[in-house]
């Protein structure tokens, strides 16, 4: 049993040491908001937040998670200071939407770390996050406008 | 048959029970299981046709179940706005599902349930529309009777019939309704009546997609699943000669090692463990033919058969006889990769077979012929395999297989188990490596030019593997010709108009499996015409727009996308320091897209792609936002394509493996800007999820003979440049 701290919650976690912790989240939690992509943190699709860093799911494995805060799609989406899912919601940017959840989780960090991130900087933030159906303009226009909501949400708005 | 069921199918659009039959959503997995016995067999009804779309309960739920798969181009959104808009209810309000594999939701024009051919919009238009009219005479017939009022008297807003002071929703009509019978015919309302249709709503799907609660294939949960891993071949065609899963079954969670037709299957308690397992067996293999297969002896064998003609497609005067009265010529040779669809879900299907009854979750553009493959692995009849189709992560083609080869990849891993319950998934390895490839393709053209520069005798002979061969759309191979081939060429306005042609194909075979990749043909058609044309234009010392328009007189709608492009991209106005640029105009899938692409250099001579000024005559839009989302996406998978991707084999081993080799675009390779412009049209409704890629990669190219004075011709581009 290994002891894990998601979204607030403490769990105990039926896992082997070396099992990624995207597999725990997913086959032994049922978390499955958090996506596998391609197994090698190529894609993004399971980026999800190690105290507050945004690692790879899929090669991290379920022993660094010990002592530490997760939180995945379903943790960020209960937080109301979060900007991003309303951005995405108004530019309308999913399509099929599998890669979104890691998307997102990739934008907040670049948002916590960059509130007035440039193209580049969110080029050079969210080219670990494949989206093969080519969200990415609209991703790009999502995180400029969720980083506006937070400036004018500090604001008092 | 249920009988809320039969009472549905036989009465009319509507159904009093309140009876909610959940078809698909994994979440709601007990309801589906409790269902499932009295669910199947309903195909052998026929349904009046609104019928299987709409459903209102007694408590005031409007459900609508789709005929079609949503997989990213939007239709989730598209077909509920179709019912909305003539039922008058909001369209925000109503629950939409997948429905099952059942012949009411056969394709209208292709006669099989399919997603595919960009089609799903105009297929639909009238059927949708119809459904909900359909149920709102109903409705209003209902209510009238209760009002004591004649239907003319009685309206509808939002869900609730009106007249006089009395009013009554939807739902408190529904069991009345669903004792009438149904009008033969309804009539639709006037384009100028509309609400939705034209304007948009945003996508009803987004809300899920953006929390992490949309459920794929992937995420379909049971208490006791197994997950299978399977060991495919080195290569293609490869059998099992011997297993020794010694290893593996001493890994903590592996539950079972079972021999299938396509390898080995490793079920365990979880993927980690499977995938673990898969790793540790110890299979030899009968290579077979497919070990023989070489990519690049391929591509070259190709560009020799090219030199000759084949099975003619598209033939007219005399080409020899025309190219000998030509005052210039231009010849060209291209090449094309195989090229994976890689969506970014991994395929899987999780399979049930319990008391000789199967139920197949997964994401699939093909339902009903899943359906049947399944049943045929397992010795059922078809109406015993019930199919719930998931939100799938990315289709492109990769989830139409006719073989249904990872639907039956699963049915046999439940075969040989025995278990009753498996999740077959998947690794991105398996999905890069597994074939259904874009065929490789090899076209050689001649053109012959009068002394005004146009176009008078045209040769042209096209090679590359056929999709439709030894699949059960073999029947639409005629004379040799598998138009999947040869579309975008044989049916070109600029061929057509070439009094002395002969455009020829040969479709050699080999061990790879080949499918429809995003736009099919015109993935490899839409890049050689229009960058032969542009050859042609720089050949003839014409502007290269002004070239085409002067071809293209006889085609509004080509020209309408074309000239909307060009003012929009400001073509002909001096374009950046260190920028240049190309455009490109194609039909495919019934709409006409053109493309202004301004690219520049990398240091290494490569190309990064910045602008993509992008027009579109689709007939009526339905839905703008989503056009332009489909066109924006077609960009990005047009760039992918034409930059960066590529399968090579050798000794029949695919030489990627995953998005480190098999490369695909990234947030830096998207052009940071791109406009997608609607014409204002009221031509034939066409596709727009696969017409936005086929003039992305001619674009490109044209762009970078502007910048380089060199023509490419051999796909992806940035491998050819790099290797120059």
């Amino acid at each position: 049993m290994v002891k894990l701290k998601i979204n607030q919650k403490e769990y105990s976690v039926d896992a082997s040491p070396d099992m990624p912790l995207l597999w725990a989240l997913r086959d032994v939690l049922g978390l499955t908001g958090t996506k596998f992509g391609c197994g090698m943190a190529q894609c993004g699709a399971c980026t999800v937040h190690l105290d507050g860093e945004a690692v790879r799911s899929c090669v991290t494995l379920v022993s660094r998670a010990v002592g530490k805060e997760v939180t995945t799609i379903e943790g960020l989406s209960a937080d109301p200071t979060n900007y991003l899912q309303k951005a995405w919601l108004e530019i309308d940017v999913p399509q099929c939407g599998y890669c979104q959840s890691g998307q997102i989780m990739s934008a907040a960090v670049l948002l916590r770390e960059n509130p007035n991130p440039t193209d580049e900087d969110i080029d050079n933030a969210m080219s670990g996050n494949i989206c093969r159906c080519g969200t990415y303009p609209r991703i790009r226009r999502a995180i400029h406008l969720a980083a506006q909501m937070q400036r004018e949400g500090g604001n008092g708005k | 048959m249920n009988t809320s069921r039969r009472n549905f199918l036989k009465t009319g659009a509507v159904l009093g029970s309140g009876l909610l039959i959940s078809f698909t959503i994994p979440g709601a997995k007990k309801a589906a299981a409790a269902s499932t016995a009295s669910m199947l067999g309903p195909q052998s009804g026929a349904a009046f046709a609104p019928n299987a779309y709409l459903h209102i309960t007694a408590d005031n739920q409007i459900l609508v179940y789709l005929a079609h798969a949503e997989m990213g181009q939007g239709i989730w959104t598209t077909l509920s706005m179709l019912i909305a808009e003539e039922l008058d209810v909001d369209v925000n309000k109503m629950v939409v599902q997948h429905g099952d594999a059942w012949k009411p939701y056969n394709h209208t024009l292709f006669g099989i349930q399919i997603t595919g051919g960009s089609s799903t919009t105009y297929s639909e238009f009238d059927r949708y529309r119809k459904a909900g009219a359909t149920a709102r005479v109903l409705l209003v017939e209902a209510a009238a009777k209760k009002f004591g009022v004649s239907p003319s008297e009685c309206k509808t807003e939002n869900g609730v019939v009106t007249a006089g002071g009395k009013s009554a929703t939807y739902g408190e009509l529904a069991t009345e309704a669903g004792t009438l019978t149904a009008p033969a015919d309804v009539p639709l309302r006037d384009a100028k009546e509309w609400k939705y249709i034209g304007k948009g709503v945003k996508r009803l799907d987004t809300p899920a997609k953006i929390n992490g609660t949309a459920k794929f294939g992937m995420d379909v949960q049971f208490p006791g699943l197994l997950t299978a891993v399977v060991l495919h071949g080195p290569v293609f065609g490869a059998k099992v000669k011997s297993v020794d899963a010694t290893k593996t079954k001493a890994i903590p969670g592996v539950k079972q090692v079972v021999q299938i037709p396509t390898g080995v299957a490793v079920l365990a308690d979880n993927y980690w463990a499977a995938k673990k397992g898969r790793a540790a067996l110890k299979v030899e293999w009968d290579l077979g033919p497919g070990a023989q297969v070489d990519s690049k002896a391929m591509l070259a064998a190709y560009k020799k058969l090219a030199q000759t003609p084949g099975a003619p497609a598209s033939k007219a005067g005399n080409a020899d006889t025309g190219m000998s009265k030509a005052a210039k010529t231009v010849e060209a040779e291209y090449s094309f990769p195989y090229l994976a669809h890689a969506p970014m879900e991994p395929l899987n299907v999780t399979i049930e077979l319990k008391n000789g009854q199967c139920q197949i979750w997964c994401g699939t553009q093909m339902p009903g012929m899943d359906q049947v493959a399944a049943a045929k692995v397992l010795g059922l009849q078809p109406e015993q395999v019930r199919v719930n189709t998931t939100f799938l992560g990315g289709g492109f083609g990769r989830r139409a297989t006719p073989a249904s080869d990872f639907v039956i990849e699963a049915a046999q891993i439940i075969k040989a188990s025995g278990k009753p319950l498996v999740k077959m998934v998947w690794a991105r390895e398996d999905d890069v490596r597994g074939g259904f490839y874009r065929p490789a393709f090899v076209h050689n053209v001649k053109v012959g030019l009068d002394a005004n520069g146009m176009p008078i005798a045209w040769k042209h002979n096209i090679v590359g593997q056929s999709i439709m061969e030894g699949t059960l759309f073999a029947a639409m191979i005629k004379d040799g010709i598998d138009a999947a081939s040869v579309e975008g060429v044989a049916d070109s306005p600029y061929v057509e108009a070439v009094p002395d042609r002969l455009v020829t194909l040969h479709s050699p075979k080999n061990e790879v499996p080949v499918l429809w990749w995003r736009s099919v043909g015109h993935t490899h058609t839409g890049m050689v015409m229009e960058t032969i044309i542009d050859e042609l234009a720089h050949t003839a010392g014409k502007d290269p727009l002004a070239y085409r328009q002067e071809l293209l007189k006889e085609h509004p709608r080509h020209l309408a996308a074309l000239n909307l492009a060009a003012e929009k991209a400001g073509w002909g106005k001096p374009v950046a320091a260190g920028r240049f640029r190309g455009i490109a105009v194609h039909e495919s899938f019934q709409s006409y897209v053109a493309h202004v692409v301004e690219i520049s250099l990398n240091s290494d001579g490569t190309i990064k792609v910045h602008k993509v000024v992008s027009a579109i005559d689709c007939g009526l839009a339905v839905n703008p936002d989503g056009v332009k989302a489909q066109i924006e996406s077609g960009i990005n998978f047009g760039v992918s394509g034409a930059l960066l991707g590529e399968i090579t084999l050798e000794n029949g081993r695919v030489q990627q493996g995953n998005f480190n080799d098999y490369v695909v675009s990234r947030m830096f390779d998207t052009p940071a800007e791109i406009e997608v412009h609607i014409v204002n049209s009221t031509g034939k409704m066409g596709g727009v999820g696969e017409p936005g890629v086929p003039p992305v990669a001619p674009a490109i190219a044209n762009a970078y003979f502007v910048a380089t004075g060199k023509r490419l011709r051999d796909l992806p581009f940035n491998k050819t440049i790099l290797h120059a």
